[in-house]
């Protein structure tokens, strides 16, 4: 899936948790992303982080690793466990994420999926509420398909910060971009801050996981500078 | 507390079939340890140690203290290790984890049953006053292989460190301050390092330095301790694989030679902090005049 690249983002300050942030609630269209809380008319921070504006959107940006589940994100996890009727999956949050077995394309009862614990998958996460497990599935909803969810083969997984990913997805970093005019390389980004890569052969694997490790702090012109020195 | 995650089925293989070619994921031969970065100072006995991604800071304190009656003219020396969940996501607070009983045990062995430090050396007045030595190793980030890391940052704080100077007239004991007379360093006997393998499979692949994801999956370790007049101080073989004796041979052969590389980077810090504390010094004195 692709995300559209939001237009404009303003960083406006540096804000703090408990931080109130001077907004009218009664602008119309006015959207609060995650990090802040409206309590009566004013409006305060729960992260330390920037405050981003994009149009009418605002929410706070830091380099947080944990986790929290949302709907429609796509996540790389790992089975961690087997019930009877679903896989528990590990996916970086606070709690263990399940992967029912009717959650996969093709799906019944009889034909069941063949996952063993400590395989990786890519997956959707269907359903995240806040008081229960949250739950993924192995295929698009809009036509049952397994479009490229289900199990990874080989390669390896690089955790990165939740923002790095985001960044990768909205090519803000356009890391991957420029690493592959150089070598050729699979990745899927999941939205909790795993990268799982895969490349030909191990040498170029444990590259690209390097490559995408340093890339994390650097900025655009540092990359191309990076994936030049390695063209050489 | 969510526990240390555990690798993926994918991230094994990988690993171990990289290692099958040579080939470690961070880019560097079996051989070979990560770049190390000892930084010493400001304050005498503060080193900070960067071990790739692993970081330890180590920070020697003393004071004087009666010492023990069946050693009545000897200092005081004593390691404390703290693990804190900031660097171990697994760790569960209030009881100290096998892990850390491990680190601080191999640290004690290594520095304080060794006697890297002169002990003797501490004692003011016998039966009376001795200096006693605390050696603080905080855990900042752990990306594997923390003995070795926590091992440089204690020997090089250790040598770095200075206490105030002492003179003793008859019974009176004079503690001068450090702005009025120069502190003194702890006279040290030897500099055991520690140096860890790990090995996997059958025991035929193994590495120095382990990474985090590289200690997940290794099936045996083996600690070696070793000074610098090569001597081996320390073996510790804690469970795990049977290793053959050509590979303890080899492996405490190739320890031998990282045990130097490690001093040599320890004395450039120390030549360093030196350098930086002579400047500084020079700085004051100017002003002063």
């Amino acid at each position: 899936m692709k995300h559209s690249k939001p237009t404009e983002r303003t960083k406006v300050k540096v804000v703090l948790p408990g931080d109130t942030v001077s907004l009218d609630v009664t602008t119309p269209g006015i959207t609060l992303g995650p990090g802040l809380i409206q309590a009566g008319d004013s409006i305060s921070c729960t992260k330390a982080g920037f405050l981003v504006r994009s149009g009418s959107i605002y929410w706070v940006e830091n380099d947080q690793k944990r986790y929290i589940p949302e709907t429609g994100e796509h996540v790389v996890g790992r089975i961690s466990g087997k019930g009877g009727e679903f896989y528990r999956v590990d996916i970086g949050s606070a709690h263990q994420a399940i992967l029912p077995f009717l959650a996969f394309e093709n799906a019944t009862k009889k034909n069941r999926p063949n996952l063993n614990i400590g395989d990786l998958i890519y997956a959707r996460v269907a359903l995240a509420n806040k008081d229960m497990d949250p739950e993924l599935q192995c295929l698009n909803p809009m036509n049952n398909k397994a479009d490229g969810f289900g199990k990874l083969e080989g390669g390896m997984v690089l955790k990165c910060s939740l923002r790095y990913c985001q960044r990768l997805l909205t090519q803000e970093t356009d890391i991957c971009k420029l690493l592959g005019q150089v070598l050729q390389f699979e990745v899927s980004i999941g939205m909790n801050g795993r990268v799982w890569l895969s490349s030909d052969t191990i040498k170029h694997i444990s590259l690209v996981y390097n490559v995408l490790k340093q890339a994390e702090a650097l900025n655009n012109s540092e990359c191309k500078a990076l994936v030049n020195k390695l063209a050489v | 507390m969510v526990k240390e995650l555990e690798l993926s089925t994918n991230e094994k293989e990988l690993i171990i079939s990289g290692l099958k070619e040579g080939i470690r994921l961070d880019g560097r031969g079996i051989d070979d340890f990560r770049s190390l970065k000892i930084t010493l100072g400001p304050e005498y006995g503060r080193s900070e140690v960067k071990l790739g991604d692993t970081k330890v800071l180590a920070k020697v304190s003393c004071e004087v203290a009666r010492p023990y009656p069946d050693r009545p003219n000897e200092g005081m020396l004593t390691l404390n290790t703290e693990l804190s969940p900031m660097a171990f996501a697994g760790l569960e607070p209030g009881r100290p984890s096998e892990e850390e009983v491990l680190v601080s045990r191999i640290l004690e062995k290594a520095i304080k049953i060794n006697r890297a430090v002169d002990v003797e050396g501490l004692c003011i007045v016998a039966n009376e006053l001795a200096w006693s030595i605390h050696v603080d190793v905080h855990f900042l980030d752990n990306d594997g292989n923390i003995i070795d890391a926590a091992c440089i940052a204690a020997i090089s704080a250790l040598s770095h460190f200075r206490r105030p100077d002492v003179t003793v007239i008859g019974e009176d004991v004079t503690i001068h301050p450090v702005d009025q007379r120069n502190p003194v360093p702890l006279s040290i006997h030897h500099t055991p390092i520690c140096v860890t393998f790990a090995f996997f499979e059958n025991g035929d692949l193994w590495v120095v330095d382990p990474s985090l994801k590289e200690e997940q999956i290794r099936r045996g370790d083996m600690i070696i301790a070793i000074n610098n007049h090569k001597e081996i101080c320390v073996l510790s073989k804690a469970g795990g694989l049977p290793l053959e004796m050509l590979t303890i041979i080899q492996c405490s052969k190739l320890a031998a030679s990282k045990v130097d590389w490690v001093r040599e980077k320890i004395q450039d810090a120390i030549a360093n902090a030196a350098e930086v504390e002579k400047r500084k010094t020079l700085r004051e004195i100017i002003i002063d005049d």
